[in-house]
């Protein structure tokens, strides 16, 4: 059991992560990364719906029929969005106005109703649960790379504004990496997102396929050395 | 789903739609009950975001009463109400300011503006825009100091010919690459001092506070 949940980990959040394996989700993702701390408030934001979402659709798997199953799974994480976007604004209302314009974005993030429809609504609810934490990890991650990155090249700072995330402890996170830097403006603007996102792609792949080499190379050697012996 | 013999009932028309009836009922009080649970922060948030935009085109000093407390609504010339919010020293009306508005490069630019008794400005806020960054973002006083520019000035100094960019004749600068951001923000303020002027009597006239209007 414990092997599942370990697949279910390394699918969300590296093999099957939902940028950089699927490519989904990138309404959202490039809308709000022009900082890291941006990235990072959209992508807990969007966790927190997704495990919310596999939650209660694998609770309610049971009684849903295929019939009626799209619309259901439309309104309960439309609800979702609806209730984190009312709890930001009360509770972490700086970071709502960021990106307050962007959090409603989550009903039309494709890949919460496609786990949905092809986690949620098959398996049990701690799996689902599990699941839903690890794709919103894995989405996470994708969106503070690249907030990170296209913050350090377009405006020289590294988690601005993370205080308003975080709180006042968070401060030892911003950093101005490059002083009296005047501001990269292609990288902060959309096109730049797209720029960006595709060297973070081009360099999961490589990695991937570096990893893969270096296994396959270790394999070679093991079963050298076995046929020798 | 997922169990692959589906009890008959479940395909009828009826089961369907108590479904999706239920799921509605459901959705609608996790919503309400959402909504009971925020709407106080939420309504607090958005005084402390006021009374936060007010205070930097308003000097405390200037008054002593609770600006939010009796705000006063006006017609303004296009036809739309102006809130506009007083801020008083005895019966005295010391300080106003309202929200005005402009068209910009990439839509509408919004700021707040403040006046003295004399329709002297105060102090000139953007509170959102969309212009482009690097080019237009300069009207916002945390990027260029050019905001700051219109404190002291009224309609009759410079003169309202004057009130235009440098580039239209008149003797504000526009920014290298962005003339029409500016330009915006130039018209909005001088159409903010325009309804003073039409509405001074109205918006200098110490508000009368009875128990009746504090009801209200």
């Amino acid at each position: 059991m414990s092997n599942g949940y370990r697949r279910i980990a390394r699918d969300g959040i590296w093999d099957n992560n939902i940028v950089f394996a699927q490519a989904l989700a990138l309404c959202p993702l490039l809308a709000v990364t022009g900082t890291a701390s941006n990235g990072l408030g959209m992508g807990l934001a969007s966790t927190a719906v997704m495990v919310a979402s596999g939650l209660l659709i694998s609770l309610f798997r049971g009684i849903i029929t295929p019939q009626v199953r799209i619309p259901v799974f439309v309104l309960i994480i439309a609800v979702l969005v609806t209730l984190v976007d009312l709890s930001m604004n009360a509770w972490v209302h700086d970071l709502h106005k960021v990106l307050g314009l962007f959090i409603p974005l989550i009903v039309t993030n494709c890949a919460i109703l496609g786990r949905a429809e092809s986690f949620a609504s098959r398996n049990r609810i701690l799996p689902s649960i599990f699941d839903g934490l690890m794709m919103g990890l894995g989405f996470t991650l994708a969106l503070v790379l690249l907030g990170a990155g296209r913050e350090i090249l377009g405006s020289g700072t590294l988690f601005a504004n993370a205080a308003l995330l975080l709180g006042s402890w968070a401060a030892f996170l911003e950093l101005e990496l490059i002083p009296d830097y005047k501001g990269f403006l292609l990288i902060i603007l959309p096109p730049g997102g797209f720029l960006v996102l595709g060297f973070l792609l081009a360099g999961k792949r490589l990695l991937d396929r570096v990893v893969e080499q270096r296994r396959a190379e270790q394999a070679n050697a093991e079963a050298a050395a076995s046929s020798q012996s | 789903m997922g169990t692959p013999k589906e009890p008959q009932y479940r395909k009828r028309i009826g089961y369907q739609a108590v479904l999706l009836g239920g799921f509605s009922t459901l959705a609608t009080a996790l919503l309400v009950a959402g909504n009971i649970a925020t709407r106080d922060a939420i309504l607090e948030r958005q005084k402390e975001d006021l009374l936060d935009s007010l205070s930097q085109v308003v000097p405390q000093r200037r008054y002593d009463n609770d600006l939010l407390a009796n705000p006063l609504e006006i017609t303004g010339d296009n036809g739309k109400p102006v809130t506009v919010y007083r801020g008083t020293v005895g019966s005295q009306v010391n300080a106003l300011a309202w929200e005005i508005s402009g068209q910009g490069y990439a839509g509408e630019i919004r700021l707040i503006l403040g006046l003295d008794a004399d329709g002297r400005v105060l102090g000139v806020r953007v509170l959102s825009h969309a212009e482009t960054p690097g080019l237009g973002d300069k009207i916002e006083v945390a990027r260029d100091a050019w905001i700051l520019g219109f404190n002291g000035l009224s309609l009759g100094d410079p003169p309202a010919k004057e009130w235009a960019v440098k580039k239209d004749g008149g003797r504000f600068d526009q920014f290298s690459g962005a003339t029409i951001t500016p330009r915006a923000v130039v018209q909005a303020i001088k159409d903010g001092l325009a309804f003073f002027r039409h509405h001074r009597t109205e918006l200098l006239n110490p508000p009368v506070i009875t128990t009746d209007v504090v009801k209200r």
